[in-house]
């Protein structure tokens, strides 16, 4: 291999080949995108699919129940036959304008790929999200061996053929966590108790069901882990109850030997490539802030999947990377158009290769009962060479647990004045499934022509 | 087994820094370290300071050696490679009788003879650290204070000792020193038999003797025990915990002063400081205990650690914690640095009550040991074939593009990135396993690499540094460890 940096030129870059990144790419091709290049820092792609070795994948985008792997595979097969190109082993460490020219410039490495400096006129964030950890937690204690987050410990046992442990104490009742237990096992050790800390679990209802009250696994929520015991290896956790505000409650403290503790304690989108490039992110969701087009504040970078906002189901993950995918096709082809040429007889697009919403966008805002909120931003006009979609959908996680509801969303204009866009009502809802809310139509231009939206949820909430 | 000229009892700080500073002479030099790695006790858990040198009582080996270290210490990192920064240090006054404190350390530095020390008023204070609390009045600069990588120093001398032919002896826990009776050389010429605990290839444990000339105490809270094996009963170490918080890269540049609070008589406070890879740290508490082994961190002391970090920094986020750990440091009883020929037991060399500031005096404390065990009757003749630096270790995050295509194109490892936090490549974590005194577990790469030290905290580079291990050290995944033995990571395979 040379010792040179490397060049290349394409015009869709998606960082990336997990189910987010392949959608995104596939959907960038069949948009009307030349070169789409996917680039996956494994030696496969999938991201995380691969070591889903349990089924529930797919029933929403292919009407059956896949494995990981075999939503995977599905994924991967649309892409290659999509012409999509895909770079494996290779790290993207760096994003940015491009300073020699009005796109984008990415700076990767990998064994052989060696350096690759690539020139793309627009690029998509489908870098997925990682787990929280212990330190996040600060749970004190001794430092041995046998601790790991659930996504770890599944990778162990699934792809490298590990045994974690034998008597398994789950803190968290996030879905990889449940998974886990019943996983765990299956494969004959003794899952002595999963613990919430919250007042009602993290992870859809239907993994609680198949995943603990199939296998008689306990599940003690408002409980945590108030210290780590073992000082070599893991021998023990000490637990407690904890009151409202999630603080342990003295005297309630209860002794568990065990030799291995997962971590299913929330997953945290990973956006370093992102916070360096200087984009904007939302404190709520951990991702960036975007508008429907999914774009984010730097011009011509795209987000979608985990990285956007930590999603339950990959079936929406792969919906969601699809209108990121088209968009990135979209604004590439007005990249290529302004740069030919096609577009400078209308005096009203911008010169910049770059095209930009005409004027401030509209913010949808989180109100009451609701956590996150994607997207931030609705546009209020069409841009250079970009038209505006005609659907929006509104996708967002409501903070508690509600009997029946109604999920809302509200245009408020410049003088107060509220109107009601979309409703939907719920016999339950839980922040453990992400709701969505459709925007068409006359409600969409509803929406765009107000001061602000607020997403809501009205009903009775159980803490 | 022909004897030892000197066998160091302890491979952290002290007995690696003094290791490799005998390793220029003829001898032959063996480190009995009870642990699975060099430095692991106090060596890292503490706050990595290169203290000025103001607050040892003026006279004492501490104040002496902390002055004379503050000099040396940056040389022979620069040598050898690790991370050292002179940030300056500040003690921050809140309080009149804090400023009086401060007027008092101001005095005592000078005593001590330390450099360029001067009072800041508040605006000077908040001009140098916008971040630091509104109501601090004042505070002591000391220009020559820095930060540094003590378990980073550890493992480059061990490695420069361990290439200059010392025998390090990894998982030997010293369990009997007995002098030859008389105190008289025996015909091999040695003195002492000393015996160590080990773990047989079964995992049962199993004992091995060693003869030397001189053995060097320098294990740290057991110096005294190891001392009073010898014969030698007149030390007492009492460990005393402090716990830390370290803070995401995101705090790390907060402060960029390593930012103390005035002591006063609710004890030394806590500091904030960067460190030398570019997080915060924040620390410690200080607790007396008996049990010379439990390093465990408790609610009570993280609570206190967060609370008064924010005194002195209050937009201090602490959602950004990355994890927690706590030492022990060494309190002897004389509270000064005892570094002697034991007045009882001739032969045995003693570095013991090495609390703070030992790190920072430790090339001094080093070339103390020596010139003891010279006035003991050591020989010291200087070796022509030796070298006391080492290559400089692949630091692939720290390198620009160009640095990198050239590295990949000579081996490809350099471009596979393992740890995706902190951008270890396979090639660094190879090195770091080869290298002389190398890393044999998953802890002992990541205070080599800093693999696993970033935001996901393992989770990502676990099983792939796993894999990497087991193809270099040709031993099975199931086998591979944390940190030594009763530490195994998994427990064995699926069917």
């Amino acid at each position: 291999m040379s010792a040179a940096v490397h060049e290349r030129f394409v015009d869709v870059a998606v960082i990336g080949g997990g189910p987010a990144g392949l959608s995104a790419a596939t959907n960038a091709r069949r948009a009307g995108a030349a070169r789409v290049l996917v680039v996956e820092r494994d030696v496969r792609v999938g991201g995380i699919l691969p070591q889903c070795i349990h089924a529930g994948f797919g029933l929403h985008e292919f009407g059956t129940d896949l494995t990981g792997p075999e939503y995977a595979d599905r994924w991967t097969a649309a892409a290659a036959e999509a012409g999509v190109e895909v770079l494996l082993d290779t790290m993207v460490l760096s994003l940015g304008p491009d300073p020699d020219g009005g796109g984008l410039l990415l700076s990767a490495v990998g064994p052989s790929t060696g350096v690759l400096h690539l020139h793309a006129a627009a690029v998509v964030l489908a870098m997925g999200c990682r787990e929280r950890t212990r330190g996040a937690l600060n749970i004190p204690g001794d430092r041995p061996a046998g601790i790991y987050t659930a996504g770890t410990a599944q990778r162990l046992t699934n792809l490298e053929g590990l045994m974690p442990g034998r008597r398994i104490v789950i803190l968290g009742s996030g879905d990889i966590g449940l998974i886990m237990a019943r996983r765990l096992t299956l494969e004959g050790a003794q899952v002595i108790a999963v613990l919430e800390v919250l007042p009602y679990a993290g992870g859809l209802t239907r993994n609680v069901v198949q995943c603990l009250d199939d296998f008689g696994i306990p599940l003690r929520l408002s409980t945590t882990v108030v210290r780590i015991q073992g000082r070599e290896h893991l021998e023990g956790v000490v637990t407690a109850r904890v009151d409202a505000d999630r603080r342990p409650i003295p005297g309630t403290e209860l002794e568990i030997p065990c030799d291995t503790l997962l971590l299913s304690v929330g997953l945290i989108p990973e956006n370093e490539l992102s916070r360096d490039a200087g984009i904007p992110l939302d404190p709520a969701t951990g991702g960036a802030v975007v508008d429907e087009t999914l774009e984010t504040a730097l011009p011509g970078v795209f987000a979608c999947g985990n990285a956007l906002h930590v999603h339950d189901l990959v079936d929406y993950v792969s919906e969601e990377a699809a209108a990121a995918g088209k968009s990135a096709a979209l604004h590439a082809r007005a990249v290529s158009d302004a740069a030919s040429g096609a577009l400078r007889a209308d005096p009203a697009s911008a010169p910049a290769a770059a095209p930009v919403a005409s004027s401030a966008p509209v913010r949808l805002a989180s109100g009451p009962g609701v956590r996150t909120v994607v997207p931030q931003h609705l546009r209020r006009a069409a841009a250079a060479g970009l038209p505006l979609v005609d659907e929006v959908k509104v996708r967002f996680r409501i903070a508690a647990v509600f009997g029946a509801c109604t999920l809302r969303l509200t245009a408020v204009s410049a003088d107060g004045t509220r109107a009601v866009l979309a409703t939907a009502r719920r016999r339950r809802a839980v922040p453990g499934e992400m709701e969505d809310l459709g925007l068409k139509g006359p409600a969409l231009a509803a929406a765009r022509a107000a001061a602000s939206i607020e997403v809501s949820v009205e009903g009775d909430a159980h803490g | 087994m022909n004897p030892f000229d000197v066998l160091i009892v302890g491979g952290g700080i002290i007995g690696a820094v003094t290791a490799r500073a005998l390793s220029e002479y003829d001898l032959s030099l063996g480190i009995l370290e009870k642990a699975s790695d060099v430095g692991t006790g106090s060596t890292k858990g503490n706050s990595a300071i290169v203290h000025a040198g103001f607050d040892p009582v003026t006279g004492t080996l501490k104040a002496r050696l902390n002055r004379i270290g503050n000099e040396t210490l940056e040389p022979l990192c620069r040598a050898l490679h690790v991370p050292f920064r002179r940030n300056g240090s500040l003690v921050v006054a809140f309080t009149p009788q804090d400023r009086l404190e401060l007027e008092r350390l101001l005095d005592r530095g000078r005593q001590n003879g330390i450099p360029k020390l001067a009072l800041l008023d508040a605006d000077a204070l908040h001009a140098l650290e916008p971040a630091l609390a509104p109501n601090a009045v004042a505070a002591l600069h000391a220009p020559t204070g820095g930060i540094f990588g003590p378990y980073e120093l550890t493992v480059a001398c061990a490695e420069v000792a361990v290439a200059n032919g010392a025998r390090l002896l990894t998982d030997c826990r010293v369990v009997g020193i007995r002098p030859d009776p008389a105190g008289e050389p025996a015909p091999d010429g040695a003195r002492f038999t000393v015996t160590a605990r080990t773990h047989a290839r079964d995992g049962s444990l199993v004992e091995e003797t060693y003869r030397a000339r001189f053995v060097l105490d320098a294990a740290g809270v057991f110096a005294d025990d190891v001392a009073a094996l010898a014969g030698d009963a007149r030390l007492s170490i009492r460990p005393r915990k402090g716990e830390y918080l370290l803070l995401d890269k995101r705090q790390g540049t907060l402060v960029s002063h390593t930012v103390f609070q005035a002591p006063g008589p609710m004890g030394k406070g806590v500091l904030v400081s960067p460190t030398v890879d570019g997080n915060l740290l924040i620390g410690p508490t200080a607790v007396d205990q008996d049990d010379k082994e439990d390093t465990a961190t408790t609610a009570e002391g993280l609570a206190y650690v967060l609370a008064q970090a924010r005194r002195s920094v209050p937009a201090l986020d602490t959602s950004a914690v990355l994890t927690s750990f706590a030492g022990l440091r060494a309190v002897s009883s004389g509270h000064d640095f005892v570094l002697e020929e034991s007045p009882v037991v001739k032969g045995l060399v003693l570095a013991a009550g090495i609390e703070s500031p030992g790190l920072v005096s430790s090339p001094a404390i080093a070339d103390r040991l020596v010139a003891v065990l010279a006035d003991a009757g050591l020989p010291l003749v200087r070796r022509a074939d030796v070298r006391m630096d080492r290559d400089e270790p692949v630091r692939f995050r720290e390198l620009d593009d160009a640095a990198r295509a050239r590295l990949i194109a000579r081996d490809p490892c350099y471009g596979h990135v393992l740890c995706r936090c902190e951008r270890v490549t396979e090639g660094e974590v190879v090195d770091a396993i080869r290298r002389p005194a190398g890393a044999r577990d998953l802890d002992a790469v990541k205070r080599r690499t800093r693999a696993g030290m970033g935001r996901c905290q393992s989770g990502f580079c676990l099983p792939r540094v796993l894999e990497v291990l087991s193809r270099e050290l040709a031993a099975e995944e199931e086998t591979l460890t944390k940190k030594g033995p009763g530490s195994s990571l998994v427990d064995g395979r699926i069917r």
